[in-house]
């Protein structure tokens, strides 16, 4: 049913569809609304999970851990410096295949402190093993948690997945969204099967040591692992789009890409505000479109290749950035397009939440028309 | 599509009346988005809340900069703060003061000021004035309607509260309208 709501509650209400069983998250600015909207589902008997109350996010996600292994459906949220804690039990997630999905409301890192919105908590987290998804509008929020936790629970994948909406942009707006009945998500979303489980009659070790001569087969298996979620992602998409009607079966999304010389590339909340740039700029004549990625892990090489065989020049934007280096999305789109003849020039903007609007992506494509690029965008160079 | 900007201090429920404002305008059947301008707010430190109308879906991420219309919840800002940044020409201004306002209103902006203190006193007990001006807007500007607001305003407050409040915007819807 279509109704207005703030984003954190229509996740909450996406994740209390998919019947988790167990739910260990710990609060953190702007993912608070998610856990306390969970947690009072729990008092009130509407939705049956245990909520482990813990004391810090390396035990949210610890407990986490625990539950799945134990063969549990699980869920937890975080963002910024309570993903940064998890770091360690990220890796032992993914190294342990166990399909757990977590939300990430995007915010930037510290120091200095900052609450407000960009992508570097989950970037910096990009190779965990963890499939990464990212959400434009809290509709694709809602809908990529039903997703997630078939794509991950496949036994061709068994890999955690994040799914990560913009801290306060989204998380903290109110607009319509489709609430699917728990009828429709239950016959979509059937109940884990785990493959092993922790069961005391019958005895098995997860995460064990791994010598030499062992470990690396381990990392071979989760990379194979992530190129099969290529397959079962637009599989499980496709399956989505004809029941509910919406289609997130791409990996990535062109928008008026199929005449255009210039294209930019982006993730998450900021592709609304370049759509309606990429319109007015239409209207001008200018031939401009959008790749948005929407899988971020498993990345989408050939699909950017295959989506911008016409396209001569790129604009990536990155909300985040690997500090003496590059954004991570240009890098990647670089290697992508690696032999190619398109020009690929990276910005980084919007970083702690800074604003950005329809004039600032008109004027990155200017940019991109003169050649300058691989630089930060609307820095206030008065206070440097 | 329609932007209107919210300035208050914290405390005053600006980002209530936002969502309030956009639930009213949804149920109206109007494609709306509410957001505040996102801080770390506390008690008394002014304030901003977003939003737009449309009558299709709403893409656009950015903050409000050239709003249509402006609800001032304390008119104490207007010497801390442009509130009339960017309102477009043909705009609309509600202020809540019960005096004149310490501040020029720009070329063609229509400015509509209203004792919502006052009424907040007289209806609610408290000086919360969120909800009265909600009725004062909906009434210069017909974005919402009363029913809707009704709607809006019991579901987020039920019971003896919400009809305090609905009679709160109500008084403040008629009061406008009879201005008009």
């Amino acid at each position: 049913m279509m109704e207005i709501l703030e984003g954190s509650h229509a996740v909450a209400e996406a994740v209390r569809l998919c019947r988790p069983q167990v739910v260990a998250a710990y609060p953190i600015t702007p993912q608070t609304h998610i856990v306390e909207a969970l947690a009072s589902m729990v008092a009130d008997c509407k939705l049956d999970a245990e909520y482990i109350c813990v004391e810090s996010e390396f035990s949210a996600l610890s407990a986490c851990l625990g539950a799945s292994a134990a063969g549990s459906r699980v869920y937890s949220a975080t963002t910024s410096q309570g993903l940064a804690l998890m770091f360690e039990v990220c890796f032992n997630v993914a190294g342990m295949r166990q399909p757990i999905v977590m939300t990430i409301a995007n915010r930037a890192l510290g120091a200095p402190l900052n609450i407000w919105n960009d992508q570097q908590d989950s970037i910096s987290l990009r190779d965990a093993g963890w499939l990464q998804f990212y959400a434009e509008d809290n509709q694709e929020a809602t809908d990529l948690h039903f997703i997630a936790y078939r794509v991950a629970e496949d036994h061709r994948v068994l890999l955690p997945v994040m799914v990560c909406f913009d801290g306060f942009i989204l998380t903290h707006t109110y607009e319509p969204v489709d609430i699917p009945s728990q009828e429709a998500i239950d016959a979509f979303l059937p109940p884990y099967k785990p493959v092993n489980i922790l069961d005391a009659k019958n005895p098995m070790s997860l995460g064990m040591y791994a010598t030499p001569d062992y470990y690396m087969e381990f990392r071979y298996e989760i990379d194979q692992a992530q190129k099969r979620a290529k397959e079962v992602f637009a599989e499980v998409g496709a399956e989505f789009a004809k029941q509910f009607g919406r289609d997130y079966s791409g990996l990535v999304e062109g928008y008026r890409l199929e005449d255009a010389d210039m294209a930019f590339i982006a993730m998450g909340s900021i592709c609304g505000t370049v759509r309606e740039a990429i319109d007015e700029m239409r209207a001008e004549g200018k031939k401009v479109g959008l790749l948005k990625i929407r899988s971020f892990r498993p990345f989408p090489s050939e699909e950017i290749r295959a989506a911008l065989s016409g396209v001569s020049k790129v604009a990536v934007l990155d909300k985040n950035i690997s500090l003496g280096q590059k954004g991570a999305v240009a890098l990647e789109v670089r290697d992508a397009l690696y032999g190619s003849e398109i020009d690929v020039k990276g910005y980084i903007l919007a970083l702690g939440g800074r604003d950005v609007r329809q004039a600032d992506i008109k004027a990155i494509a200017g940019l991109l028309e003169k050649g300058e690029g691989d630089q930060f965008f609307g820095l206030r160079t008065e206070v440097l | 599509m329609r932007e209107l900007r919210i300035h208050g201090r914290g405390g005053q429920g600006s980002v209530t009346a936002a969502e309030l404002i956009a639930v009213a305008a949804f149920e109206d059947g109007v494609y709306s988005q509410a957001f505040p301008a996102f801080g770390v707010e506390r008690r008394g430190a002014p304030v901003q809340a977003f939003v737009r109308f449309n009558d299709e879906k709403i893409r656009l991420r950015s903050q409000v900069y050239e709003p249509d219309y402006i609800i001032v919840q304390d008119s104490s800002l207007i010497r801390d703060v442009d509130v009339f940044a960017g309102l477009k020409k043909g705009g609309i201004a509600i202020v809540n003061t019960e005096r004149s306002i310490p501040a020029a209103v720009p070329e063609g902006v229509r400015l509509i000021t209203i004792d919502a203190t006052g009424i907040a006193l007289e209806k609610l007990g408290v000086p919360i004035t969120n909800t009265t001006l909600i009725g004062a807007f909906a009434a210069a500007t017909g974005e919402i309607a009363p029913p809707a607001i009704r709607k809006a305003l019991m579901r987020r407050f039920p019971g003896k509260l919400g009809e305090k409040n609905v009679a709160a915007a109500e008084y403040a819807y008629n009061l406008v309208k009879g201005e008009a």
